[in-house]
């Protein structure tokens, strides 16, 4: 049984718990750093598509678990963020320069978004960021001049002082490029989660839980519920768009399809079946919506080879068992992967002392949302 | 094109987004959960129906199957919120919108595997007819759109103020945990009010196969049913009605006068201005919300 004993109050807010805890980040950090050299270029590349995902991730997980509003349409901002960096590229800006650039335009677009919405709560906001969700391959078509069309576009390798970021790894001599650009995820997902982790214990983050735990509680304390709202979904869209800058990026060529609807429900996934509310949760999703294809692949090769039969290809089987997982999760365990650990790690460390009761779901009435 | 002919298809279009929104405004008022599920439990009626019926299917009666489908479809809504969405009583609203999204994609993927993803269409005794009124044609099927629809919302109007079912639906509506205490089974009603919406949603899934096409993406137009239903504002039952017509007679409308891609986008976009204008839609009375 573990117990921390707390002695100052610069315990109750730093980032982390004990020095432990800070030696099992910095450990993954490293173990994180040096994966290029211990991976094949197909596992760096899933790597890589798994950190894009997760930052995506953290964008809707800054919304949904922190602010309390949920986005059905998220794919629409991953979509901003990823034409914009295509223009920016293409009106030279630098590389590097033009991926907070588009995020901010995402942001921009997404706070411009929420005004809005603002208006919305519940479980009207989720439709109305659903309809955007469904509009925006639409709109990307009608914006042909800025976004190709039907037809899509190509993003060529971004460079710095001749630093190259491919994510293909052609074997040049020096360094191979791949790792460049895995890197540069890597370095961009740990600022924004560190970003991410000290906006919660700031004022704002404070304020966004208030108002997503009460809303008119959190009006009473004298929090501006609007401008916060904005903020939140701003900030949102700008860690969205920045996903769907290196996205852009990692994929090279894209078009149109790469953002329906599809693609805004699995980052509600994502976060669900990771765990909502929690910074945590937003990897564990990714890493397991990144593993999973690998897995079904891998599963449906071994059933093919008992039964003796050839190719057995079901389509749409990928999203079926997402699908079936995220029922499991939401009936089963609502806090996701992220919450069954936290049980287990708390049932560990109490060992012998550990309740049943301590993580009952409390029962409770429907509280009504309806305005009447 | 006479804009009369167009206004007709779009009414006729229209009632079948009016009858899915109306299967989400049922199951929010008793339960005041979302179910996301609809459009694809509407296309799933509507499969269910085709084998039944077509030639190369048992070839039965159009009634007969119409009939044989609706009940299956009640009876899998019932069991669906028996099972699943129960479970979520007061829980977070969040839940059991990423749950009927869910149950949306695996009813999906079921109708894939049992009728494959080829749009195929039904056949109706009322096919290929029409009447024609000067420069105007009138589909029978337009036309069978319009009455079964008319019909099965005042059925619906009758079965909430005259049954004890519906006037305790009502009850439900306005206060759960009031309606418990004087004795009414909340459970069980919810899964009726399942059941009531698995049925709207069988008949819109039908009316919508006999006008044109079907595959198991058809049930994405439910976002279009949304959009109504968000138009008419979310707690009315005539209010989606309406908002489906709206939707479904400016679609043409936007197809003929405006550039193409305005068409898709014009019904949301109305959603949003009603959103902005008048966030509780237009047929709904809005009031203070309580702590």
């Amino acid at each position: 049984m573990r117990y921390h004993f707390r002695t100052s109050y610069a315990q109750e807010i730093r980032p982390y718990q004990d020095w432990r805890q800070l030696l099992w980040y910095v450990l993954l950090l490293v173990v994180a750093a040096v994966a290029p050299f211990l991976l094949d270029e197909y596992l760096l590349g899933e790597l890589t598509h798994i950190l894009i995902w997760a930052l995506a991730g953290l964008g809707l997980m800054l919304l949904a678990g922190h602010c309390g509003m949920v986005s059905l349409g998220h794919g629409a901002f991953l979509a901003c963020g990823a034409y914009m960096q295509y223009n920016l590229v293409n009106m030279s800006v630098p590389f590097i320069l033009a991926i907070p650039l588009s995020g901010l335009f995402a942001g921009i677009t997404g706070a411009l978004f929420a005004v809005p919405a603002l208006r919305l709560t519940g479980i009207y906001l989720a439709i109305a960021t659903l309809a955007l969700g469904a509009i925006a391959e639409d709109l990307i078509i009608m914006l042909e001049p800025w976004t190709g069309g039907v037809e899509g576009l190509y993003l060529e390798t971004g460079s710095v002082y001749a630093i190259e970021f491919d994510r293909y790894a052609q074997q040049i001599a020096s360094a191979s490029p791949g790792h460049n650009f895995y890197w540069l995820c890597l370095l961009v997902v740990t600022c924004v989660t560190l970003g991410y982790i000290n906006l919660l214990r700031s004022a704002t983050g404070r304020a966004f839980s208030a108002i997503r735990d009460s809303e008119i509680s959190a009006a009473a304390m004298g929090i501006h519920i609007a401008g916060y709202k904005t903020l939140g979904f701003g900030l949102s869209c700008f860690v969205t768009g920045v996903a769907g800058a290196l996205l852009a990026h990692f994929v090279g060529a894209f078009n149109y399809e790469a953002f329906n609807l599809l693609i805004s429900i699995q980052l509600l996934l994502l976060i669900t079946i990771g765990g909502i509310g929690t910074i945590h949760g937003a990897f564990i999703g990714a890493l397991l919506l990144g593993i999973m294809p690998l897995v079904i692949v891998a599963v449906r090769e071994f059933i093919a080879q008992l039964l003796g039969s050839g190719n057995m290809t079901i389509p749409g089987i990928d999203q079926a068992v997402l699908a079936l997982l995220l029922i499991t999760f939401i009936i089963f365990e609502p806090s996701g992967v992220h919450g069954r650990f936290v049980k287990v790690k708390t049932w560990l460390q109490l060992f012998p002392l550990a309740r049943r009761q301590l993580f009952r779901r409390s029962r409770s009435y429907l509280k009504t949302d309806r305005l009447r | 094109m006479d804009p009369l002919q167009l206004l007709v298809g779009g009414l006729a279009n229209g009632c079948v987004y009016g009858l899915l929104a109306l299967g989400f405004v049922l199951i929010y008022k008793a339960t005041e959960a979302v179910n996301f599920a609809q459009g694809d439990m509407m296309m799933f009626g509507a499969f269910m129906t085709l084998s039944l019926v077509n030639q190369d299917g048992y070839n039965l009666p159009f009634g007969v199957g119409v009939c044989i489908a609706i009940a299956a479809m009640a009876v899998l809504s019932y069991v669906l919120e028996m099972t699943f969405i129960r479970r979520l009583f007061g829980q977070p609203q969040f839940s059991v919108v990423v749950l009927t999204i869910a149950l949306g994609f695996v009813l999906r993927f079921i109708a894939g595997l049992i009728w494959g993803h080829e749009p195929q269409s039904l056949e109706t005794p009322f096919a290929g007819r029409a009447l024609t009124f000067g420069s105007i044609v009138l589909g029978y099927d337009d036309i069978v759109v319009i009455v079964v629809t008319l019909l099965l919302v005042g059925g619906l109007y009758l079965f909430f103020i005259y049954t004890r079912v519906g006037l305790a639906m009502q009850a439900c509506s306005q206060n759960q945990l009031a309606a418990y205490y004087v004795g009414i089974p909340v459970k069980r009603l919810s899964s009726i009010v399942w059941a009531v919406s698995g049925v709207t949603a069988t008949i819109a899934g039908v009316l919508f196969a006999a006008k044109g096409t079907i595959d198991p993406a058809s049930g994405l137009l439910g976002i279009k049913a949304f959009a109504a239903a968000v138009i008419g504002g979310f707690g009315s039952l005539p209010g989606a009605l309406i908002g489906g017509l709206i939707v479904g007679v400016v679609e043409p409308l936007a197809q003929f006068y405006a550039p193409t891609g305005y068409s898709q986008i014009a019904p949301y976009a109305i959603m949003l201005l009603v959103l902005v204008v008048r966030p509780a839609g237009i047929f709904s009375q809005v009031a203070q919300k309580k702590v």
